[in-house]
């Protein structure tokens, strides 16, 4: 089963890191990564830049519409996702708990849809 | 026996376990629960011309998983991308002793609880999988629109199919998380029993009763201190049902309910049961909570409660749980065994909580302290502030009597 784990976390948190602070969890970052990759687990994953890089886009009517700034507003916000191979949930639940920000804010676990195949 | 009653009574004493065990062969609720019925719309069938079979639990369960892949194969050719991965070889025959076959209901119920699950849920899917409740059954019993229930449990098949919550009992450190999460569940459906007895004269069905069952199947299967605990909690409570409450539904506080009413038998399963948890490792919460309802159950009257061994189980309790409502418990008790100021120095320590001050039974508490400490004006501010907070009638009434009882 593919699980995308997606990391959530508030940005005022980072903005409000030190340097050092900063550059040890990204490190710790690192190191999830290369343990998820030994353990075969680790399909692909991002981190992302802030949101106030985000630019949103909607097509209504033939027509797109473009924003600044995420979808939605919220709490916290999209910091990065993990694409994982796990057995069942709780497996892919066991691997999401060690994903440094987890500590900081949260990781939101959802198994990935298959799309139906392509019609003939 | 003839067949029809002896079916009917297969169905409600082991339908349970057939299911949980379908679950696990054909790996889909929905299937499982359909091929069930099938197996025992079979058995009404063929038992009267073949014969009851030697083991008709392992016979119930092998019929199922036979329904369960004929249904699977119609569905695949129906449909081609239906991909299931159901082994067709015949099943060993330890899928039907009793130890794999209980050890699919504490699967069962391990899935019912996962923590992935809301609470509601939870509550619903146990009682609804497990306890064989219909989905009436369950929403008049947890107050909820059936339409409400029926969604929830749709939903949450959906999830367990789709999000691939393992159909298992965790192991090593998981297990004793999990197991907390579970003990949850049935403590909340017994709660919900406790506090909601007028839906039981319609349903027919009783929450407690369901818990303690509940109760009943983990202690046998997982015989953990908690486990007990929460088991000996249940039955000790529930010993007094019939003195709690008049007639005419108005409470009854421990200190006036008629002891002759307590029920003896489960008093003594419920010591019986603390007496298991506490030679177990690690009792905790619920063990010592249970032993706190033991010290009400051995005392012969009000006047006889030893509430100093009470106050000493809620320091232990308070040590495990730093909680304001146990943190008011202790202060009630410290109040019953030193007397009345000494609780309301302590209460006065805990007003500061937000949780208790939106709280009735903490200014209930404060009260009852008051008007046993003769302050009849704070008495009657504190019963005022009690009933304003008060969202249950029986209770509401429960405290205008004492307040209309206050000297002027």
């Amino acid at each position: 089963m593919k699980y995308v784990a997606l990391v959530y976390l508030q940005e005022s948190l980072i903005n409000a890191m030190t340097e050092k602070e900063w550059h040890d969890l990204n490190q710790e970052c690192v190191g999830c990564v290369e343990k998820l990759t030994n353990q075969g687990k680790y399909q692909a994953g991002e981190a992302l830049q802030p949101t106030t890089d985000a630019t949103t886009i909607r097509v209504r009517d033939g027509e797109t519409v473009i924003s600044d700034g995420p979808f939605a507003e919220t709490k916290e916000q999209l910091a990065g996702f993990y694409l994982l191979d796990a057995r069942d949930l709780n497996e892919a639940l066991q691997l999401a708990s060690h994903i440094p920000p987890a500590r900081l804010g949260s990781v939101e676990v959802r198994p990935v849809r298959e799309l139906p195949p392509k019609d003939p | 026996m003839p067949v029809p009653a002896l079916v009917d009574r297969l169905y409600r004493t082991h339908s349970r376990r057939v299911l949980a065990t379908l679950i696990r062969l054909l790996g889909d609720f929905e299937l499982a629960e359909e091929s069930m019925h099938d197996a025992f719309a079979a058995a009404l069938q063929q038992w009267p011309v073949q014969g009851i079979p030697v083991n008709p639990t392992a016979w119930l369960i092998g019929t199922g998983r036979h329904k369960g892949i004929d249904q699977i194969r119609r569905r695949q050719t129906a449909s081609h991308h239906i991909q299931q991965q159901i082994e067709l070889a015949e099943i060993p025959a330890h899928a039907f002793d009793d130890r794999s076959v209980d050890d699919d209901r504490l699967r069962l119920i391990f899935t019912c609880c996962h923590p992935s699950l809301a609470m509601e849920t939870r509550l619903a899917l146990t009682l609804r999988e497990m306890c064989g409740l219909t989905t009436e059954q369950v929403a008049r019993g947890l107050l909820q629109q059936p339409a409400t229930v029926a969604q929830r449990i749709v939903r949450a098949k959906r999830k367990i199919r789709d999000a691939a919550i393992p159909y298992e009992v965790p192991e090593g450190k998981a297990l004793a998380e999990r197991l907390h999460s579970v003990l949850r569940v049935v403590y909340l459906v017994f709660n919900e029993g406790y506090s909601s007895s007028e839906g039981e004269t319609v349903t027919k069905v009783s929450l407690t009763d369901e818990a303690i069952r509940l109760g009943q199947l983990l202690s046998s299967v997982l015989p953990q201190a908690e486990v007990y605990g929460l088991l000996a909690l249940m039955l000790l409570q529930d010993s007094r049902r019939a003195a709690r409450q008049c007639p005419d539904g108005d409470l009854i506080t421990l200190e006036q309910q008629d002891r002759s009413l307590w029920d003896n038998r489960k008093i003594q399963e419920g010591l019986q049961c603390l007496d298991a948890a506490m030679q177990l490792p690690q009792p905790r919460l619920y063990s010592v909570q249970a032993a706190i309802a033991a010290e009400h159950a051995r005392a012969a009257s009000a006047a006889e409660t030893d509430w100093h061994e009470i106050v000493e189980l809620y320091d232990v309790l308070i040590r495990l749980d730093p909680s304001p409502v146990i943190a008011l418990n202790r202060a009630v008790a410290m109040a019953m065994r030193d007397g009345p100021e000494v609780g309301l120095t302590q209460l006065a320590q805990l007003a500061g909580s937000l949780e208790l001050r939106h709280y009735y039974l903490f200014h209930a508490a404060r009260a009852d302290l008051f008007r046993r400490a003769g302050q009849t004006a704070a008495a009657r501010e504190a019963y005022q502030q009690a009933i304003a907070l008060t969202r249950q009638d029986p209770e509401r009434r429960l405290l205008q009597r004492r307040l209309s009882g206050l000297r002027e």
